[in-house]
């Protein structure tokens, strides 16, 4: 009964010969809501680069970006915040994250990276906002853009640090995925906030330039993450492929192929810059729903724990799990084989 | 081990030297220390020395399930219930809603004896019946036999959901058990997809994590676990995890010896992926029958290269930003 049985999938895969109990899932899913948690990791990427691009619009005279930018990353950071309390199971002990500093739990760094930055961000665009203090607005936004980054790119380690093989074995790419997700997402609500206001091509310019950048590498990074996957046995890239994660990886990619071609023309045309802006952005939000689901699926498919655990005992020529030690003592025999 | 504990009598002594010997008590438990990713945060460490109380530490404590003596009985998942009050499970997995309309509608899994499905927040102990044929000795080969295990956390050395929780209410006991304190724990529900073997779930209605305490209130009073107090066939074995490896060994030859060759010990090796588990088994056959993974490592052993790749993921995108303001236009 237990042997050979598979879990029943739309794949095309041929059933590979291998064992589970009763098909049950080996890892439990995330119990992490959606889209409390998607939402989280695309205002991050969101909020981060929105930060960075204020600052530097600040420095170099464009303060249509700089006001967008702070305004931009102190709804995201608002936003993620409320996003990261609803989804605990106690959310009146939200505090309890600041009482260590541990970096063996992403978790624990990001609630120390995002209220730092959700204290800058919001205190540059209340600055803006109101006209008070524009000297403290000015470094509250340059303390904003110095953890923008890593608010953007923690998420990846956040999602792979896990036992779940869609994730974990990703983690090569999760990081750079996510952050160059955050840069089309960035751009993206600055080409959109841009064509709407109407702020002229010196303004657009740069957004311009990064859309085109993070589009580009949010599709590379994206495909090198499913080659990667496809190399491991257990088919894992089709936790990404399949199913409700298939689906919004392909609505990922169009958006963000379109909104990185209709980029081109953003410096010219503000229709351009309004549509290709809100499908950069979606597209960003897509790929965070992409991730996550895939992580669901594969959690749900003893198939993907098992095939590369038994892989990598092969590899090492061993049969047992627990090879090396007192397999190699004189009580051992070799454990029977494998019809 | 488990009839020799008399309550009152704390086991915690137990590795301790007679007055006026002068070894040191954790000489023989270096051998669970291991690997070099133990660190005080993650892992076993000499915790007493660690604290500057050297000579006052109690023995690592455990489970040895020889899964081989199991008669599949429950006794072990009823007083587990007991014991520590632990409510009426809402699903084999709160994780896996799918399963709950399943359940609610005749309270059965329809698969075998075994109708708690898996370790959740509210079964920490899950009797697994597998209906398999013998594969080895030409007599049985082909026959039908029942396999029965008790599951359990298995308190790893190098301990995902300890090294992930953010909020510190997973802590590693003086026993270098793994435990939740309930009273920090906010629901971040990170543990969940941490755990390599499935075990640490967040109970539906309450919000916080929960799994095996090893019995962390009798373990201080010097009692043996509920689960293994009322094991009747002493399949759920109790004590110093030493010892616990020295009788898994002796019996593993035994079973050898009698013509069981696919006997085989699962989570007893401390070079393995998750530096031994403090909670091991002797199993029948392969661990993923069991519902085990075969070869689980602990996720934060990769964790220095994602930190690697997200501090250049961020310099990257901050790069990337900075240069398409270069430019005039």
């Amino acid at each position: 009964m237990a042997r050979g049985r598979r879990r029943e999938r739309d794949s095309m895969v041929p059933a590979a010969e291998f064992s589970s109990y009763y098909g049950r899932p080996i890892l439990k899913k995330p119990t992490w809501k959606s889209p409390d948690v998607p939402v989280y990791l695309w205002v991050g990427g969101l909020a981060g680069t929105s930060a960075v691009v204020a600052a530097l619009g600040d420095a170099t005279g464009r303060p249509a970006l700089r006001r967008s930018g702070r305004l931009v990353a102190a709804g995201g950071a608002l936003a993620g915040t409320v996003a990261l309390m609803h989804d605990l199971g106690r959310p009146e002990r939200f505090l309890n994250m600041l009482r260590v500093i541990k970096p063996t739990s992403p978790l624990s760094i990001g609630s120390w990276i995002l209220t730092p930055f959700a204290a800058f961000a919001s205190t540059a665009a209340a600055a803006e906002l109101t006209g008070i203090a524009p000297r403290l607005g000015r470094l509250a936004g340059w303390g904003a853009a110095l953890f923008g980054p890593p608010l953007a790119s923690y998420t990846g380690v956040l999602l792979s640090n896990t036992a779940i093989p869609a994730w974990h074995e990703a983690h090569r790419e999760l990081p750079l995925l996510f952050a160059s997700s955050g840069a089309a997402a960035g751009a993206g609500a600055q080409l959109l906030i841009t064509g709407l206001t109407g702020a002229g091509g010196r303004e657009r310019g740069p957004m311009v330039r990064l859309a085109v950048a993070g589009a580009t590498a949010e599709l590379v990074i994206g495909e090198m993450l499913e080659k990667r996957l496809d190399r491991i046995p257990g088919d894992i890239a089709g936790a990404y492929r399949t199913g409700a994660a298939g689906r919004w990886n392909r609505l990922a990619r169009g958006l963000t192929a379109c909104g990185g071609l209709g980029a081109l023309l953003a410096g010219r045309s503000r229709v351009a810059a309004i549509a290709s802006g809100a499908a950069l952005a979606a597209g960003s939000l897509a790929t965070r729903f992409a991730v996550f689901e895939a992580g669901r699926a594969s959690a749900s498919d003893p198939q993907q724990v098992v095939a590369p655990q038994r892989a990598r005992l092969a590899e090492r020529g061993s049969h047992s799990s627990a090879e090396g030690s007192w397999l190699a003592t004189e009580n051992a025999t070799s454990p029977a084989p494998r019809t | 081990m488990t009839a020799s504990i008399e309550p009152g009598s704390p086991v915690a002594r137990g590795e301790r030297p007679d007055a006026g010997s002068t070894a040191d008590p954790t000489a023989g438990l270096a051998s669970n220390v291991g690997t070099p990713y133990t660190t005080p945060m993650s892992g076993q460490t000499e915790r007493a020395a660690y604290l500057g109380m050297p000579g006052q530490r109690p023995p690592r404590l455990g489970f040895f399930t020889d899964t081989s003596l199991c008669i599949g009985c429950k006794a072990c998942e009823v007083a587990c219930k007991e014991w520590n009050l632990v409510p009426p499970d809402t699903g084999p997995s709160g994780s896996h809603p799918a399963d709950l309309d399943e359940l609610r509608s005749m309270d059965l899994l329809g698969m075998s004896y075994d109708n708690s499905g898996a370790l959740g927040a509210s079964t920490w102990r899950h009797v697994a019946f597998i209906e398999a044929e013998h594969r080895t000795g030409a007599a049985q080969q082909g026959e039908v036999r029942w396999l029965m295990s008790s599951d359990v956390c298995k308190h790893c050395t190098h301990a995902a959901c300890l090294d992930v929780c953010p909020t510190g209410a997973l802590m590693r006991t003086e026993f270098d058990t793994v435990y939740v304190q309930p009273d920090v724990c906010n629901g971040c529900g990170y543990c969940v997809p941490a755990c390599p073997y499935g075990v640490i779930d967040i109970r539906p209605g309450d919000g916080r994590a929960f799994k095996c305490t090893l019995c962390y209130d009798r373990t201080k009073d010097g009692l043996t676990p509920a689960c293994a107090q009322a094991c009747p066939t002493e399949s759920i074995q109790f004590g110093p995890l030493d010892e616990l490896r020295e009788r898994a060994d002796r019996r593993l030859a035994q079973l050898h010896a009698e013509g069981v060759p696919e006997a085989q010990l699962y989570g007893r090796d401390p070079d393995g992926g998750v530096g031994g588990d403090g909670a091991f088994f002797l199993l029948l056959d392969e661990p993923e029958v069991y519902g085990l993974p075969p070869d689980p490592v602990v996720t934060t052993r990769d964790l220095p290269q994602m930190w690697k790749r997200a501090a250049v993921a961020a310099v990257g995108l901050a790069t990337a930003i900075v240069g398409s303001f270069l430019g005039r236009r």
